[in-house]
């Protein structure tokens, strides 16, 4: 705990460097400070993980009346670890990417206080202490998102959205635990103890709240459209922050809640749970598909991960629910793998369309093309990162992926009929969205980074400076090692589940450097399968060096046509018409031609102009009604409050006379 | 050769007539030292032709004659054939076409030079807007004299390469 404290000093004291220090150095010392906090975060969350020993703090100076209680346990520990190593990443990257609005002081300060309240909201065991550190991640990042909104009043729009949205969600959570906290006190210890004193319909009042506000942190549908305006709009880092960090202590706080303050609960939450799970990953895929904005795409990609990983954890749940803890346990490690690989892909993703942007100017695919010859190495660790999302093996979302379907599958014997329709459903929704997933990210690298340049911008990208590569590289780290060789983390998040479940099965995955099923049918080898995957490469380079004639290099056959330009090639949304066209129905894109006639003769066009947006079909079905229906009540208000200082007057004459005539 | 065996008569009739497809003629001499056997897919340039020789191609791939049952194919790009088919004098203008197509022809490949002009100039091998003879351009591996050529030597000359 003293290695923990020690790094959120190290935070504190990084945002009192940003604030103090000239301009000249401040990036550099606030970046170095605030990888010493998270390294040392790092360090003590792993030594919980690999001890399995929680360990307390509490403090009442900090935090007047309540304050706060600290709880470093494997489950929270995990995601701290986690936090902290995209943390590092995210800071090495912003020593080359900070410009402009960046390097202020505002910005800096604010972004170390993110990251800080990153780290504390896993560890907090309070409701006081949770609620202050939630709020305090949701609005620095909200004032992180508007860091560019001299320049690009969009992020307003985006802030402003996310803000609503967040401050919904965590009242929605506060209810959720003050319910909870009737019976005693407030911290997480007396929660536990009290919980079952707590009448049924209180206990599901309480996790329905908290899941609202969990799950709209979580981005899932249909409390998601915060997530594709905020990403986007937030500098890069942010977005990594957020995407991969941020967007998981929904899932946290979704588990935590569920599986270890109120103990399990009954089945119909989890369905819920596996329901909200199932949209978001075929709403966030099908509409990563369809984006041309690179951090769109991956904003929805994000919600796409996320339902995943609500399917494995709603799974895991209702298994539990129904007595079947061993396959609940695998479904939760299934999940709680694919939060932390999402960590380290979507985390280099988000840096890589950074250095994208950097290089380019742009994020619109249908500007780029051809990057691979321009900013290889960017590439390389972009596409990492991508083979990783799409789950390709010996890459860690494959590990995964994996897990959480073997965890589903395993749970079919012989079980009641909701749970079986759940992981009929949960199983067909994984398929899907893999494949749509791996669809967004052909399209990704075969629209961005290969064929020929698509502005003069891309034709003249310049690779980044080299701390951006390195903190791609440290995420690219993991989503490698775990994809080959899963063993090592195993057994860290065997303990981590023990926090919730009180029927304990030690182990439900044995640990190695492949992966195999304690009492269950099924096992892989990551390794041996890279392994042959190398020979076979091998095998065929050696066989095709050996009887290869000499190369001819001749011009590409172009049918008497002329020599093919870049507006030739596919782009970013003739690519997904096809399934932009199958999914009208979900997707409900606009579009737009406008046919302007010749004077002369109707049969002639003088102009014709085509457009199709695919914008969110929840957002305008469900948001904007509500938006129009609070202004009108809002506008209609002002007939009573119309700002004349004698109708006031005249009000409180009236009320006082009536006071008088009841009193009377 | 043979006669038209074309009859009146009822469709009926036509089902359970004979096939009336040349019976195949004696086997050619096969070319040697080229590497294809079996099937041919054969590209066809026309460089400068009157349309002679396409006409005669025409039928040769048609069902009277039908090449097609001896291996040979007309395809529609140089990155589906084994050779060339080419017919009429090198003009200016196709020089550059003929010159790509046999660029993008995956090695190895044959050349079949289809009628009197593509064999050597033909009659108009003196004329002014002719680039050269079709020998200049490429090594040819077969010669299809006549102008034009009948589809059987068409087809006969296609079977030199199939074997078949």
């Amino acid at each position: 705990m003293v290695l923990f404290m020690a790094g959120l000093g190290c935070c504190v004291l990084g945002v009192v460097a940003a604030t103090v220090i000239s301009l000249e150095r401040r990036v550099i010392v606030v970046t170095l400070v605030g990888s010493v906090g998270c390294l040392l975060t790092f360090t003590a969350a792993s030594q919980v993980l690999v001890s399995g020993r929680a360990e307390s703090f509490h403090s009442s100076l900090v935090l007047p009346l309540a304050g706060i209680n600290l709880t470093l346990d494997p489950l929270g520990a995990l995601f701290v670890a986690m936090t902290s190593f995209v943390g590092v990443a995210t800071l090495v990257y912003c020593v080359g990417y900070a410009r402009g609005e960046l390097r202020s002081r505002s910005a800096l300060s604010l972004l170390l206080v993110f990251l800080m309240s990153l780290l504390v909201v896993p560890a907090a065991s309070s409701v006081v202490t949770l609620m202050f550190f939630w709020e305090l991640m949701a609005l620095s990042s909200m004032l992180l998102i508007m860091v560019e909104q001299r320049r690009r009043v969009e992020t307003r729009v985006a802030a402003q959205w996310y803000g609503a949205m967040t401050q919904l969600g965590a009242a929605s959570i506060l209810l959720g635990l003050l319910l909870l906290s009737t019976k005693g006190g407030q911290t997480f210890g007396d929660i536990r103890s009290h919980v079952a004193a707590l009448s049924p319909t209180l206990r599901s009042f309480a996790f329905v709240l908290t899941l609202i506000g969990f799950a709209s942190k979580a981005g899932a549908v249909p409390f998601h459209v915060w997530l594709p305006k905020a990403h986007p709009e937030a500098p890069s880092p942010v977005s990594a922050l957020m995407s991969s960090a941020m967007v998981a202590m929904g899932v946290y706080g979704i588990v935590r809640v569920g599986n270890d303050l109120l103990g399990g609960g009954t089945l119909w939450w989890w369905i819920i749970v596996v329901a909200l799970g199932v949209v978001s990953a075929l709403f966030g895929a099908l509409h990563a598909v369809t984006s041309v904005d690179l951090k769109r795409l991956l904003a929805y990609s994000t919600i796409d991960i996320l339902g995943l990983v609500l399917i494995g954890v709603g799974c895991s749940g209702a298994l539990a629910a129904s007595g079947h803890p061993r396959t609940a346990h695998l479904a939760l490690i299934g999940a709680l793998l694919l939060v932390v690989s999402h960590a380290a892909f979507k985390g280099c993703l988000f840096l890589g369309v950074g250095a994208i942007e950097r290089a380019t100017g742009s994020r619109s695919l249908d500007h780029l093309g051809g990057l691979i010859r321009r900013i290889p190495i960017s590439t390389a660790l972009f596409v990492v990162g991508a083979l990783s999302i799409v789950a390709v093996p010996a890459f860690s979302g494959f590990t995964s992926e994996w897990l959480l379907l073997q965890g589903l599958l395993h749970g079919f014997v012989g079980k009641s009929s909701p749970t079986l329709i759940m992981l009929l459903v949960g199983v067909v929704a994984l398929a899907l969205t893999g494949g749509l997933t791996a669809v967004a990210f052909v399209k990704v690298i075969g629209i961005g980074f290969l064929g020929q340049a698509r502005s003069t911008a891309a034709a003249s990208a310049h690779e980044v400076p080299r701390t951006m590569q390195i903190g791609m590289g440290i995420l690219c780290i993991p989503c490698v090692v775990l994809g080959v060789a899963p063993g090592i983390v195993i057994p860290l998040l065997n303990r981590a589940i023990q926090t919730g479940h009180s029927s304990s099965v030690s182990r439900p995955v044995e640990t190695g450097i492949g992966l195999s099923l304690v009492h269950l049918r099924g096992a892989i080898e990551p390794m041996l399968l890279l392994a042959g995957f190398v020979v076979i490469v091998a095998v065929i380079a050696g066989a095709n060096s050996i009887r290869r004639r000499p190369a001819r290099k001749v011009e590409a056959w172009r049918g008497g046509g002329d020599r093919p330009t870049a507006r030739m090639q596919y782009t970013a949304t003739s690519y997904a018409e096809p399934l932009q066209r199958v999914f009208a129905d979900v997707l409900r894109p606009e579009i737009d031609v406008e046919v302007t006639h010749a004077v002369e003769s109707h049969y002639y066009e003088q102009s014709l102009s085509y457009e199709s947006r695919v914008g969110d079909a929840i957002e305008r079905l469900a948001y904007q009604p509500a938006i129009r229906a609070v202004t009108r009540v809002g506008l209609a208000a002002r007939r009573i409050q119309n700002g004349s200082v004698h109708r006031y007057l005249a009000f409180g004459f009236i009320a006082l006379l009536i006071i008088l005539v009841v009193l009377a | 050769m043979s006669t038209s065996r074309y009859r009146r008569g009822s469709i009926l009739r036509s089902l359970f007539s004979k096939a009336r497809t040349e019976p195949a003629a004696a086997m050619p001499d096969i070319v040697p030292g080229i590497g294809l056997r079996g099937s041919l897919q054969l590209r066809h340039v026309d460089v400068g032709s009157c349309n002679g020789c396409e006409i005669e191609i025409a039928s040769a791939f048609a069902p009277t004659y039908d090449a097609s049952r001896f291996g040979a194919r007309l395809v529609a790009s140089p990155r589906h054939a084994d050779g060339v088919l080419v017919t009429g004098v090198v003009t200016r203008n196709m020089a550059g076409a003929l010159e790509r197509t046999l660029d993008a022809l995956p090695q190895p490949s044959v050349v079949v030079a289809c009628g009197d002009c593509a064999v050597n100039g033909g009659i108009f091998r003196e004329a002014y807007g002719v680039e050269a003879t079709l020998d200049s351009f490429v090594n040819v591996d077969v010669r299809i004299p006549g102008c034009p050529p009948h589809p059987e030597a068409i087809t006969q000359a296609l079977r030199s390469l199939t074997g078949r």
